[in-house]
């Protein structure tokens, strides 16, 4: 799918900096992700990938910088922030599934709360979100019942449910046993080929190389390294991503 | 236990005069103490502050004193209503700390992950805080909750003694001083009156366990 390129990137970040108490985060990071880009976050545990992603939707708040979607700065907390939070899906490596609602009120309750929609509209669509990812079957168990692949794939339906404007994934198959893993990297892809614009904390190489548009590379909290997925993978440029892959990729 | 049988109309009234307390009593305290709780886990730092100034005063503060500022404080300051008006809000006032932190105990045991996804969807913090946490938080809150609003049960009989007039203690309090009955027939009859309220109570906990958990 062809993006909209009005030269406005979807997600810029602008000299963002963080602190966790004395530990800098996230030292000065600019990144910008264009509409229907694919954006794959690597780096070592500790570098900041994580936190670099939920700060997008202002889960973690940032001390310095500026982080704007779609041209409208993240404001802070209160109905504005809610307000756009709607349009940034979050797919976490726990699935969060809300424990006390069926897999189907999991996916209906933004739609019904936030975009107001009629309940029975609410429920046609998540049926057609679940059965796209794969598990209408289980429309009506809790989120207890059902497998870590499967819940991490409601999860992802949960998400587009509100039909976001870019979705986050932080590290989604993390918390997977390996047979469950691809078929969540699936519906990623999936999503990936249908133009969604997509930031991505993983380590999964085969997902960096099938759907990315872009891997970026951190450490210490700084962006090290960005390059399109095949180029860092064969031909990393800085030492550390050098160090980095040499350990991941000799097993 | 003659003497309770004698005066049984005024035990009946007595009963359902401290009934109607700890009805108001209850649905006050479980409204303002979780509204108290919200307060307290919200992001916005004067609510926070007041929420917990609101319960460092009154779960530190003894009832009988809480009951005399509302009963005496109140009418200085130009606040004229009944004794019954005061003593059951200084009750609520008194129970609501408890309430909220039974009910903020319960909020923590709710994984921080269920709050932010709720978030991540849209849902504002009430949202977040009516339709995600709470449900879940009030599912291990019933224990506690249960022991707290059994004892403000038991507080009536203090609210009672501040003036109400006409509830179960004041009627053993009247029918022993006042027409002279011996105390232990007439106390053993107004410990009834309460078991009757607190017995069906702690029952009707139970059955709201079980739902509760099996709606899981």
């Amino acid at each position: 799918m062809t993006s909209r390129t009005n030269g406005e990137p979807l997600v810029r970040l602008s000299g963002v900096n963080k602190w966790f108490g004395e530990l800098h985060v996230l030292q000065d990071i600019d990144l910008d992700i264009a509409r229907g880009e694919v954006v794959v976050v690597i780096g070592p545990s500790g570098s900041g990938k994580s936190t670099l992603c939920r700060a997008i939707n202002r889960l973690e708040p940032i001390e310095e910088g500026e982080i704007a979607i779609d041209g409208e700065r993240l404001p802070e907390e209160g109905k504005e922030l809610a307000r756009l939070r709607a349009d940034v899906g979050m797919v976490f490596q726990s699935f969060n599934l809300f424990a006390h609602k069926t897999i189907l009120e999991n996916v209906t309750l933004g739609p019904v709360k936030v975009r107001k929609q009629s309940k029975s509209d609410a429920d046609r669509r998540a049926r057609e979100l679940l059965d796209r990812v794969g598990v209408s079957a289980q429309a009506d168990k809790y989120p207890a019942q059902l497998s870590g692949g499967q819940q991490q794939r409601v999860a992802i339906a949960r998400a587009l449910a509100m039909e976001p404007k870019v979705m986050l994934f932080d590290e989604p198959t993390s918390a997977l046993d390996p047979e469950m893993i691809n078929e969540v990297l699936e519906v990623m892809v999936g999503l990936a080929k249908d133009g969604m614009t997509m930031v991505v904390v993983t380590h999964e190489m085969g997902f960096a190389r099938r759907a990315a548009n872009r891997v970026v590379f951190m450490d210490g909290g700084r962006i090290v390294e960005t390059a399109e997925p095949e180029t860092f993978f064969t031909n990393p440029q800085s030492e550390r991503a050098k160090d980095f892959l040499s350990k991941i990729l000799t097993h | 236990m003659s003497p309770v049988i004698e005066n049984l109309d005024l035990y009946v009234d007595g009963f359902l005069t401290s009934l109607s307390i700890i009805v108001v009593a209850m649905i006050g305290s479980l409204l303002l103490g979780t509204l108290i709780a919200a307060f307290r886990v919200s992001p916005v730092p004067p609510l926070r502050a007041f929420g917990t100034f609101w319960v460092s005063t009154f779960r530190n503060t003894p009832l009988s004193v809480v009951l005399f500022f509302c009963a005496f404080g109140l009418p200085e300051l130009g606040i004229n209503r009944t004794f019954y008006f005061f003593g059951v809000l200084g009750l609520i006032l008194y129970t609501s700390a408890f309430v909220c932190e039974a009910i903020r105990s319960g909020i923590n045991s709710v994984s921080a992950g269920q709050a932010e996804a709720a978030r991540s969807i849209g849902l504002n913090f009430s949202q977040s805080l009516r339709f995600v946490v709470l449900p879940q938080a009030l599912r291990t809150v019933v224990p506690p909750l249960g022991s707290v609003i059994i004892a403000m049960f038991k507080n009536s009989a203090v609210v009672g003694a501040f003036g109400v007039g006409g509830d179960l203690w004041s009627t053993g309090q009247t029918l022993t001083s006042a027409r002279g009955y011996e105390t232990l027939p007439i106390f053993i009859g107004v410990a009834i009156g309460f078991l009757l309220i607190t017995l069906p109570a702690g029952a009707v906990l139970q059955v709201i366990e079980r739902k509760v958990a099996i709606a899981r």
